[in-house]
């Protein structure tokens, strides 16, 4: 219906110009992007208000104690043989989650090339290095601890450091967590060709219909970039 | 023109056909950009030199997600602007807690380092 008068109508604006004419009149705001894409982005919107508030109040604790902050580059230190490598894991934790957004975005691109083995494969190998990162993050949650870092207290510095530290990196761990059971459930329906068989479910409005697993991606893709977030200013600051 | 607006209007059911190698891409550059970011702490890099950089590589990697990866590129003005300029309400949130923080440190330093000299040299200045 709305697509039917769409290609009577003359060509949309584009620009500024665009905006206002996407917004103007009791229509449709967003012309490209389906429901569930724009309440994807509409939720991932209010989750970056979710992470930008914990690193706020993480700025906040820092900035206003009288006490030295502990180094993240000695904390988050490995030992490999003899030589101790500063924020080692955490580096390895990067190029895992960068890589499991990268297997995603192309199992997205196989997705809409309705290339159902290499998608469901892709989704897996996603969800494997998502995995993969929850357990190296259980591993530091479990050294910190070791080493008697509280959310009330620390062995090197302000008390914050581990207030801050658990509830970011719970919270992240936690998206990601997440992150991995939906992908599970999106690549074993891409796998089983529910999105070919025609049936109309939640996920899938007609045969062929791939958006859910770009809609998945979206969400992955969040995590990761919130991990840049996390990255730059709690552990290299 | 003609061909953008068709195929805008088609884009909800073919979705986001782009090359593979673009994400490759895509991919590689943010592999370089966290071994720079990662190199920024390895050199013990210190000072505006260490924050400018991790600014700028965290920036540079945001950008590349958000613009290749979740498609932001080739999505209508209507949904980049709907999405990306509310969270600089939280740039302006995060300049209140800065000063708040600073009024806060200070406070601390005047009456709780434990300076009892300090804190009345405090009170007997505005008196």
């Amino acid at each position: 219906m709305t697509d039917a008068t769409a290609q009577r109508s003359p060509p949309r604006p584009n620009g500024l110009e665009g905006v206002a004419a996407d917004w103007a009149s009791d229509q449709r705001a967003f012309k490209t992007a389906s429901w569930g894409k724009a309440m994807m982005w509409i939720f991932l919107l209010s989750d970056t208000f979710v992470f930008a508030i914990f690193l706020i109040s993480y700025m906040s604790a820092r900035s206003s104690t009288e006490v030295e902050w502990p180094n993240a580059s000695e904390v988050f230190a490995l030992h490999v043989g003899q030589t101790e490598l500063p924020l080692l894991l955490i580096a390895i934790m990067t190029f895992v989650l960068i890589s499991s957004s990268g297997t995603m975005a192309m199992a997205v691109n196989f997705a809409y090339a309705r290339n159902r083995k290499r998608t469901a494969q892709l989704m897996f190998a996603t969800a494997a290095l998502g995995a993969l990162f929850v357990g190296m993050q259980a591993f530091e949650w479990t050294k910190l601890i070791s080493e008697g870092v509280r959310p009330w207290g620390n062995p090197w510095g302000a008390e914050q450091f581990g207030a801050t530290f658990f509830m970011i990196t719970g919270f992240h761990g936690t998206h990601v967590s997440f992150g991995v059971l939906f992908l599970l459930i999106v690549a074993n329906k891409v796998r089983k060709g529910e999105f070919d068989s025609g049936r109309r479910t939640w996920l899938c409005r007609e045969k062929g219909d791939y958006e859910a697993v770009e809609i998945m991606g979206l969400y992955w893709h969040f995590v990761d970039l919130v991990w840049v977030f996390i990255f730059a200013f709690f552990y290299l600051w | 023109m003609t061909h953008a607006a068709a195929s805008d209007t088609h884009a909800s059911h073919e979705g986001q056909a782009h090359p593979i190698r673009l994400y490759l891409t895509c991919w590689g550059f943010l592999f370089v950009l966290s071994a720079a970011s990662y190199m920024v702490d390895y050199a013990q890099l210190q000072g505006a030199l260490r924050w400018s950089l991790i600014l700028i590589f965290m920036v540079l990697k945001a950008g590349l997600i958000v613009a290749v990866f979740m498609h932001m590129a080739w999505e209508r003005l209507a949904l980049v602007y709907a999405i990306l300029l509310p969270p600089l309400a939280a740039l302006v949130f995060m300049g209140i807690m800065l000063a708040e923080s600073d009024y806060t440190l200070q406070s601390r330093t005047t009456y709780l380092s434990g300076d009892p000299d300090l804190a009345v040299a405090r009170e007997g200045g505005h008196e």
